[in-house]
C-alpha cells in the first residue's frame, strides 16, 4: 500500500527526516510513536503533500505510484487521507459543502457519477453515527467553534465519508478525554478493513489500548529507530522516551 | 480659474441651461436650494486628490472627457429589464433609465394605503411642498462637488414614503440602468426615502449598466427615519467597466429608529461611495455594512461617516473586500461621537483579502470621540489567503481553484448572509462567485 524508502526531508534547510523507511501493507494498522519534535507531523504532512517541505532524497510509493509527484488533491482523490493534528477552523465554509465537494471530486476522478443531494445526505447521516456527532455539525462551518474533541471527531467523520485507502491520523488522540477517546477509537476500528491501511501517529500508548496496531515504530531524530509489535508501545510507556534518543544517537554515530 | 474648477464648469453651464425646465422649477425654496448647490459646485469644483477625503481616489478617469446630462424621454427595453431581474424576487419596482423614472416599466400596483412609491420628478411637479422641505435635510453640509452637482440638478429619482405604523410585506426595488442614452451621458438620480413613526420596509437600490457605453452615474439617496421606524436597505452595484459611479447615502435616524444598510459592489465599474449616518436621538441603531470586489483594474472607494449625535445610540459597521489583479480599494471609516452622546456603543471593522501582489487597499479608521462614557472599537485587517485553510480543503480532494473560490466566497459570505430578502442574497452571491471564477485561474500559486 505505502512504501517509504530512505526519505530525507528538510524544512527551511533544517533536516527533519533523516532517511526514514516504512512499509505498510494493505489492511495494516501501524503506530508511529516518538517524542515531540521527532518529525511525526512532518512525515504525515509530506504524505499528504503539504507545501514547505523539501524532499532531498528517497521515495514514497502509494499503490505502486510515485506519491511525491502527485498534487495533494490528487493524492486525496486516490485515497490518501490525513487527520490533522490541529484541524483548521474555516469560517463560512460549511462542513457538508466541503465533504460534498471532496467526495464528488474523488468520484469524478474515478469516473463515477457524482452523488445527488439526497444520496449524499443519506451517506453522511449514516457516517455521523459512527462518531456520535449531531447532524447540526453538517451545516456548521468547518471546525469553527468546535471543542478540541469535536474537531478530532470531525476528522474521523470526514475519513468515514471519504473512505480512504490510506489514513494517517496525526495525534487524533491528544486532548481527548477517555469517553471521547473511546468514541474516536470506535469510529476508527469500524473503518478498519482489508483494503484500508492506517497509520496512527501518537505520543501516548493509551490510544493503542483501543486501536490495536499490527506494528509499532519508534521515530526519533527523523528516522525509525525501533520497530516491533504492540509490546514495544508498552515498553515505551514504562521507560519513557529518554532511552530512545540514546538509541538514536548510537544509530547516527 | 483653476484646473479643478474648470472640470466643474461644463456641468455648471449645463445646469444653468436647463434650470428653468427642471421639475418644480419656480418653487422658490427649490430654486434656492438648487442655486445654492450650484454655487458650491462652481466654487469648490470637483474633488481632487488634494482633498483629504479624496487622497486615494483620482477622478481623472472621469474628467478625461466630459459627460452630458441625460435628458428625459430615454427608455430601456422590457427585454433588458426582464433579463437582468433578480430571480424569485417578489417586489414592487421602479425602473429608471439614466436616472429618469419609466412609469411604464414600473410595478407599483397593490401598494397598501399610506405608501407612496413614485418618481420624484412627477411628485415635485404634482405637489412639491412637502418634498422640498425635506430634500437635502439628510445631506446637511455638502460633502463634495458631486453631491453638490446632484443637488443642483435635483429632478428625477425615487420617492418612497411610508406612513406611520405601516409595515410593507414586500420589498421595493429601485432599479437604475445607466448608459441607456448612449456614449458619454451623465445620470443624476436623487432618491428620497421617508419612513413614518413605527413603519417598516425593505428597499433594494440596484445599479446596473445597459451596455458598454461610457457613463457617469452620480446618485444620491436620502433616508429619513422617524421614531421607531425600521429600514432594511441594500445598495447593489453591478455595473460595467466603463461606468463611473458616485453614490451617496445619507441617513438620519430619530429616536429608536433602526437602519440596516448594506452596500455590495460586485461589478467592474469605477466606484466611489459616500455613506453618512446621523444618529440623532436616543436608541437609534445603525448597521452599516459593505462588501466589495475589486478585480482587473477596478477602483472601489467606500467613505463612511457615522455620527453619534445623541446618547445611547449604537452602530455596527463591517466592510469586507476581496481584491485581485490590479484592483484598488479604499475604505475610510469615520466615527464621530458628539459631546452629549454618552453611552455610545460603536464597533467598526474593515477586512480585506488580497489575492494578488498587485492589488492595493488603503484603509483608514478615523475616530473622533468627544464624550467620555463610550464604547468604541475598531479594527482593520489586510490578509492573504489562509494557506492552512487552503491546504485543509485541498487535502480533502478539492482542487486548488475551487478551494480558493470557496474561501473567498466564505470571506464575503459574512456580509452577504446578512442581506435579505433571500432572493437578493442569492443574486449577490452568484454575482460574487461569477466575478471570482476568472480571477482565480487554475494553478494560480498563492
Ligand atoms: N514549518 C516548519 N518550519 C520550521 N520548523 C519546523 C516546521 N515544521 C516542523 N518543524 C520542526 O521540525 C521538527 C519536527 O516537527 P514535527 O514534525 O511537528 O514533530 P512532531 O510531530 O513529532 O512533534 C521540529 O523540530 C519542528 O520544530
Ligand atoms: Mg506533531
Amino acid at each position: 500500500m505505502l512504501k517509504i524508502s530512505d526519505l530525507k526531508v528538510t524544512v527551511d534547510g533544517k533536516a527533519i527526516l533523516n532517511g526514514l523507511s516504512l512499509d505498510v501493507g494493505p489492511g495494516e494498522v501501524h503506530a508511529i510513536m516518538g517524542p515531540n519534535g521527532s518529525g511525526k507531523s512532518t512525515l504525515a504532512n509530506v504524505i499528504a503533500g503539504r507545501d514547505g517541505y523539501e524532499v532531498t532524497s528517497g521515495s514514497v510509493s502509494f499503490m505502486g505510484n510515485d506519491l511525491l509527484s502527485m498534487a495533494p488533491e490528487d493524492r486525496a482523490r486516490e485515497g490518501v487521507f490525513l487527520a490533522f493534528q490541529y484541524p483548521v477552523e474555516i469560517p463560512g465554509v460549511a462542513n457538508i459543502a466541503l465533504l460534498k465537494e471532496g467526495l464528488n471530486a474523488a468520484r469524478r476522478h474515478r469516473g463515477e457519477p457524482e452523488l445527488d443531494a439526497l444520496d449524499f445526505l443519506k451517506l453522511v447521516r449514516e457516517k455521523l453515527k459512527l462518531v456520535e456527532m449531531k447532524e447540526e455539525f453538517l451545516s456548521r462551518s468547518v471546525n469553527e467553534g468546535f471543542s478540541g474533541g469535536e474537531k478530532k471527531r470531525n476528522e474521523i467523520f470526514q475519513m468515514a465519508v471519504l473512505e480512504p485507502s490510506l489514513a494517517v491520523l496525526d495525534e487524533t488522540d491528544s486532548g481527548l478525554d477517555i469517553d471521547a477517546l473511546k468514541t474516536v477509537a470506535g469510529g476508527v476500528n469500524a473503518l478498519r478493513s482489508e483494503d484500508r491501511s492506517i497509520i496512527l501517529v501518537t505520543h501516548y500508548q493509551r490510544l493503542l489500548d483501543y486501536i490495536v496496531p499490527d506494528k509499532v515504530h519508534v521515530l526519533a531524530q527523523g528516522k525509525i529507530v525501533r520497530s516491533g509489535d504492540k509490546r514495544l508501545a508498552l515498553d515505551l510507556e514504562e521507560r519513557g522516551y529518554g532511552w530512545i534518543d540514546t538509541a538514536a544517537d548510537a544509530a547516527t554515530a | 480659474m483653476s484646473a479643478m474648477e474648470s472640470h466643474a464648469a461644463p456641468y455648471v453651464e449645463a445646469q444653468q441651461a436647463q434650470a428653468r425646465e427642471l421639475p418644480g422649477a419656480g418653487v422658490a425654496a427649490l430654486d434656492r436650494s438648487r442655486s445654492e448647490a450650484l454655487e458650491i459646485l462652481g466654487e469648490r469644483g470637483l474633488p481632487s486628490q488634494r482633498d483629504e477625503d479624496w487622497k486615494y481616489t483620482s477622478i481623472k478617469p472621469i474628467t478625461r472627457s466630459r459627460f452630458s446630462p441625460a435628458v428625459s424621454g430615454v427608455d430601456c427595453s422590457e427585454d433588458f429589464i426582464a433579463g437582468s431581474a433578480i430571480e424569485n424576487l417578489d417586489a414592487w419596482q421602479l425602473v429608471f433609465a439614466d436616472g429618469f423614472h419609466l412609469p411604464h416599466r414600473s410595478k407599483t400596483n397593490g401598494l397598501p394605503e399610506g405608501v407612496q412609491v413614485a418618481g420624484l420628478a412627477e411628485a415635485l411637479t404634482r405637489d412639491p411642498g412637502p418634498i422640498v422641505d425635506r430634500l437635502g435635510s439628510a445631506v446637511g453640509k455638502m460633502p463634495h462637488g458631486f453631491a453638490a452637482m446632484n443637488s443642483a440638478f435635483v429632478g428625477d429619482g425615487a420617492l418612497v414614503e411610508v406612513a406611520p405604523g405601516v409595515q410593507l410585506e414586500k420589498p421595493i426595488e429601485l432599479l437604475f440602468v445607466s448608459g441607456c442614452s448612449g456614449e458619454g451621458f451623465l445620470s443624476l438620480p436623487r432618491n428620497l426615502v421617508i419612513l413614518g413613526e413605527g413603519s417598516q420596509c425593505s428597499i433594494i437600490e440596484r445599479h446596473i449598466s445597459f451596455g458598454a457605453e461610457r457613463s457617469l452615474s452620480n446618485s444620491l439617496t436620502e433616508i429619513i427615519l422617524d421614531k421607531n421606524a425600521t429600514l432594511n436597505y441594500c445598495c447593489a452595484q453591478d455595473q460595467a467597466e466603463r461606468t463611473f459611479h458616485v453614490g451617496g447615502l445619507f441617513a438620519r435616524l430619530a429616536h429608536s429608529a433602526k437602519l440596516k444598510a448594506t452596500t455590495v459592489t460586485v461589478g467592474k465599474a469605477w466606484v466611489r461611495n459616500d455613506a453618512r449616518v446621523d444618529l440623532d436621538a436616543e436608541g437609534a441603531h445603525a448597521n452599516l455594512d459593505g462588501a466589495y470586489l475589486a478585480f482587473g483594474r477596478c477602483h472601489v472607494d467606500n467613505h463612511t461617516h457615522i455620527s453619534h449625535n445623541a446618547p445611547e445610540c449604537t452602530s455596527r459597521e463591517c466592510y469586507k473586500g476581496v481584491l485581485g489583479d490590479r484592483g484598488h480599494a479604499v475604505f475610510h471609516g469615520r466615527i464621530v461621537v458628539q459631546p452629549n452622546a454618552q453611552k455610545t456603543d460603536s464597533e467598526q471593522s474593515n477586512q480585506n483579502l488580497l489575492l494578488s501582489a498587485d492589488a492595493q487597499i488603503d484603509t483608514k479608521p478615523q475616530l473622533e470621540i468627544y464624550a467620555d462614557d463610550v464604547k468604541c472599537a475598531h479594527g482593520a485587517t489586510v490578509g492573504q489567503m489562509d494557506e492552512a485553510a487552503l491546504f485543509y480543503l485541498v487535502s480533502r480532494g478539492v482542487d486548488r481553484e475551487t478551494a480558493r473560490r470557496m474561501l473567498t466566497q466564505a470571506f464575503a459570505a459574512e456580509i452577504l448572509e446578512t442581506v435579505t430578502p433571500l432572493a437578493l442574497q442569492s443574486y449577490l452571491a452568484s454575482h460574487v462567485s461569477g466575478r471570482l471564477s476568472p480571477a482565480v485561474p487554475p494553478g494560480a500559486a498563492a
